[in-house]
């Protein structure tokens, strides 16, 4: 009983470092597309060095999520695996191009636009097929008999509530990347394209809170039973509003020693704990269904002894792992030399 | 077409597809770390130069590699969906220590690329030890999940339910080691022998004496050695394996040897292809007693045929061509790879006759054969179940129907994906010659690895 909840909460911790890690890769990927043209800015290079060291690593993420899935609920993966087919045929065909596409964009030169630019705009429909995944487990799609399972993808492509997570997914991708590569960019000291990423912020950000409050307006009226569940935790929901504003007003405050307006690293913490916040109240909403009224985390659970054998894996490995992941973060989020490569040989590359 | 047939082709288009790129992935940083050895014993820059045009050759193929190989993860589960059940509660551990593996892989390869000029030179070896042990354990990791198929353990079922599960009983069954070692023994010599192709082509380019020609006949030694070494472990390995599925897996056997009556002083049947009707091999050669003396290293064991078991659970027969010609490429590469070394250390010769510098320029592509042929006849030759004599590949297949139009797709991303990485190989290495690598590595202070990217 309390094994299965110390599954999901793992799970669901999976989903929450991948959903932020993808957020950030694939507007990354969007942005080094979108300024392209604009080489003084400097924009586009900012993307990519943030891009080119840790694609591998966030894809890594996906791959961990979907064998977490199936390590810890083999049944929910049995499900899933079967009404997923389509949609996540189509998430890993656009994923392959697009990160084929992104590595043979910086090695060929001459055609790295128009490389780009197929990376970048695979790339930033993935975030709003991946996010329909939660839609689809409300159940509305789903026949589940006997002996078949399905997904009605005609109604889940003519429902208000799809479009609403779609929107979310891709406004917020773009506007926490564009928050993290204004915090990149000031720490590599490159002003103008810092300027850029905190307007693109500042227009995104209340895009993205509309699209939010679009998704719970038409979960009241299409998935009644979570909508009742997430509203038990108002004071959560205020508490993610609150961050919000935070993370607004942070990229107006002065910041010390220069003249330049905004401190985008406390915005970026704000929002990642607003979607910390959200995600749980969410994630809480969600339980105990995997998908919506038939499998919940009870059944789907995976075999006690197995579980006992993933779950020590899962501290070794973080042990091993964690310098790995702090020696990677100093070499590539904090390292002068690298941030600032550009302004250190005198020429912008 | 069924649907199942179109599940099994399309899978097995998606592994084909994404094992030319693993196996490449495995053997090269191995290779780059041998180069990266060699220099640091000799001091001879041009060994550097190797590591970094075969860094940014890996770099390439992992852009191919990781999307293929999450491909083949996730579709394990939405083709699979009734096997994935059974492994998800009796052998996930192989997957989940494999995402760790991944891990290390891509933390220091990002580190060897990016890094590379600011790291010190033994944090660079280090990274890419640590590389080449990611990539190894992941191969070694998910072929566990493959021979777990062939000889599962670590549970039971009653009444249609999996109880007494054992992880670690499943995570270390029978066909492990011997598993496991052939393909990683097979991925090393795989990666060598690609070198050996590039090589030995752009020496026959180059002229004879010159500095390029020199450059690239220490590539061509270097993968002789390490390709010939690999290959006969990989025979010795496959001889293992072969007396494994002559224990745990005869049916298999028999259909790989094409033979129909159970016997002791059974003969090895080379070359041909097994006619049903007739139930004999065509067009083979026949030596006397082998197959019973390979199977259990005496010439009286009684190998079984394929009439011991029910016809409707033999594997395919065409199963025989594959494993002969898998067989095949990997005694003509220890036969050339060995020769190659003769020739040059007891011969004291510089120069090898011209036929087998091309066999050298088709020992590359030829290894990628065989690792198809190989795993063709290792997931086919398992039919019709997808774990052994436990799960039937028809109860492990998706209940969607519809999925040609899938097939289609994938299919034309695939040969997307392949289009590009040729050109995009061909279009680096044109632009970014050796003499440019070694101009740039002559002279201090300019950047080497993260130059040119
Ligand atoms: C360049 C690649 C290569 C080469 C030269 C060989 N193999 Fe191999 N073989 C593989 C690459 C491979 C593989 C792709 O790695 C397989 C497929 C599945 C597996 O476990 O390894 C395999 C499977 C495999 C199996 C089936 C295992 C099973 O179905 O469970 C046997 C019996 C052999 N091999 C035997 C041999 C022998 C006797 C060889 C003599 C030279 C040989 N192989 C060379
Ligand atoms: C990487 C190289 C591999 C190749 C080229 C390969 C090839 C194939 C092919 C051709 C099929 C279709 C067989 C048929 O239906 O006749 C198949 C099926 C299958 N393979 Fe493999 N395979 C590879 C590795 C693996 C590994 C490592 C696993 C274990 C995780 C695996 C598990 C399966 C399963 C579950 C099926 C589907 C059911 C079946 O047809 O038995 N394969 N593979
Ligand atoms: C013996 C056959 C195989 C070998 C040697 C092999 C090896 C590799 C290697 C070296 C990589 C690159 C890893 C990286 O750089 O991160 C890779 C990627 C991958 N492979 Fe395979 N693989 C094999 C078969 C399979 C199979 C059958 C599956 C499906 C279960 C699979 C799933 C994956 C996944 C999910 C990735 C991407 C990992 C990432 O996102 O970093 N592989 N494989």
């Amino acid at each position: 009983m309390l094994d299965a909840y110390l599954a999901v909460t793992i799970l669901w911790g999976f989903v929450f470092i991948y959903a932020v890690m993808a957020t950030m890769d694939f507007g990354a990927g969007f942005w080094s597309m979108f300024y392209i043209n604009r080489k003084k800015t400097g924009a586009t290079n900012i993307a990519n060095r943030y891009l080119s060291p840790t694609w591998e690593v966030t894809n890594t993420f996906i791959v961990a999520l979907v064998v977490a899935v199936y390590s810890l609920f083999p049944k929910g993966a049995y499900t899933l695996g079967t009404i997923l087919l389509i949609p996540g045929s189509l998430i890993l065909l656009l994923l392959a191009i697009r990160s084929a596409f992104l590595v043979f964009s910086n090695i060929v030169q001459e055609y790295r636009k128009p490389l780009t630019i197929i990376s970048g705009i695979s790339g930033i429909i993935i975030p709003g097929l991946l996010i329909s995944v939660l839609p689809i487990t409300h159940g509305n799609f789903v026949q589940i008999t006997e002996t078949k399972q399905t997904l009605d993808l005609a109604g889940l492509f003519t429902s208000p509530n799809e479009y609403a997570f779609f929107g979310f997914a891709i406004t917020s991708t773009l506007f926490l990347s564009s928050l993290l590569l204004a915090d990149y960019s000031k720490a590599s000291a490159e002003y103008e394209a810092y300027r850029v990423y905190r307007r693109d912020a500042l227009w995104i950000g209340p895009i993205s809170l509309v699209m939010a409050f679009f998704i719970m307006f038409t979960l009241k009226t299409e998935d009644a039973w979570i909508y009742k569940k997430m509203i038990d935790d108002l004071p959560l929901l205020f508490l993610s509003l609150a961050l919000f504003v935070l993370g607004g007003i942070g990229l107006f405050l002065p910041s010390p020693g220069i003249s330049i307006k905004g401190r985008p690293r406390l915005s970026v913490i704000a929002i990642t704990a607003q979607y910390l916040a959200a995600s749980y109240v969410y994630g809480k909403a969600h339980l105990p269904y995997i998908v919506y009224p038939e499998v919940t985390i009870h059944d789907a659970f995976t075999d006690p002894n197995s579980f006992r054998a993933i779950f020590i894996t899962y501290i070794v490995a973080f042990a091993i792992l964690f310098p790995g992941f702090v020696y990677f973060w100093s070499l590539f989020m904090n390292d002068k030399r690298y941030l600032r490569q550009g302004k250190l040989s005198g020429s912008k590359k | 077409m069924s649907d199942l047939l179109i599940a099994r082709s399309l899978f097995g288009t998606t592994m084909g597809f994404h094992i030319i790129f693993a196996t490449i992935g495995v053997g090269l940083p191995f290779m780059m770390l041998m180069a990266e050895l060699r220099y640091q014993k000799t001091k001879d820059i041009e060994y550097v130069v190797m590591a970094k045009r075969w860094t940014k050759a890996f770099g390439v193929l992992l852009g191919v590699g990781i999307p293929t190989g999450t491909i083949a993860g996730t579709q394990l589960s939405l083709l699979w969906p009734g096997f994935m059940e059974v492994i998800g509660k009796v052998m996930a551990l192989p997957f989940q220590i494999e995402i760790y593996a991944f891990f290390i892989e891509a933390l220091f390869m990002s580190i060897y690329v990016y890094a590379a000029e600011r790291i010190a030179p033994w944090m660079r070896v280090a990274s890419l030890t640590f590389v080449a042990i990611g990539a190894l354990s992941s191969a070694v990791l998910i072929t566990n999940v493959h021979a777990f198929e062939g000889t599962p353990t670590g549970f039971r079922i009653v009444n249609g339910k999996i109880t007494d599960v054992d992880p670690w009983a499943a995570f270390f069954n029978p066909s492990f080691f011997v598993t496991a070692g052939h393909v990683a023994l097979s991925a090393y010599m795989t990666g060598a022998f690609i070198v050996t192709t590039v090589s030995a082509y752009k020496m026959l380019k180059a002229e004879t004496g010159s500095r390029i020609y020199r450059f690239h006949q220490k590539a061509l030694m270097l993968s002789l050695v390490i390709g010939g070494i690999f290959s006969l472990l990989t025979a010795l390995n496959g001889h293992e394996s072969a007396q494994y599925l002559h224990k745990y897996q005869p049916e298999k056997l028999a259909a790989a040897e094409g033979l129909f009556e159970t016997q002791s002083y059974a003969p090895l049947t080379i070359g041909g292809y097994t006619d049903r009707d007739t139930e004999s091999v065509k067009w083979g050669i026949e030596v006397p007693w082998a197959l019973s003396f390979l199977s259990g290293n005496r010439f009286d064991t009684v190998v079984k045929g394929l009439h011991e078991f029910p016809e409707e659970e033999w594997p395919p027969l065409f199963i025989h061509t594959l494993f002969n010609a898998m067989v095949g490429v990997g005694s003509l590469l220890i036969l050339i790879s060995f020769l190659g070394l003769f020739i040059r250390k007891f011969l004291n010769k510089d120069k090898f006759p011209m036929w087998l510098m091309w066999l050298y320029v088709v020992s590359g592509p030829l290894a990628v054969l065989g690792i198809e042929f190989g795993w063709i006849f290792a997931c086919t030759g398992r039919q019709p179940w997808t774990i052994y004599r436990t799960l039937s590949t028809e109860d492990s297949v998706t209940t969607a129907a519809n999925l040609g139009i899938l097939f289609i797709l994938f299919a034309i991303v695939y040969v997307i994906l392949a289009v590009a990485v040729l050109f995009v190989l061909r279009y680096y290495f044109k632009k970014n010659t050796v003499m440019d690598d070694l101009n740039r590595a002559e002279q201090k202070g300019v950047p080497l690895f993260s130059s040119n990217s």
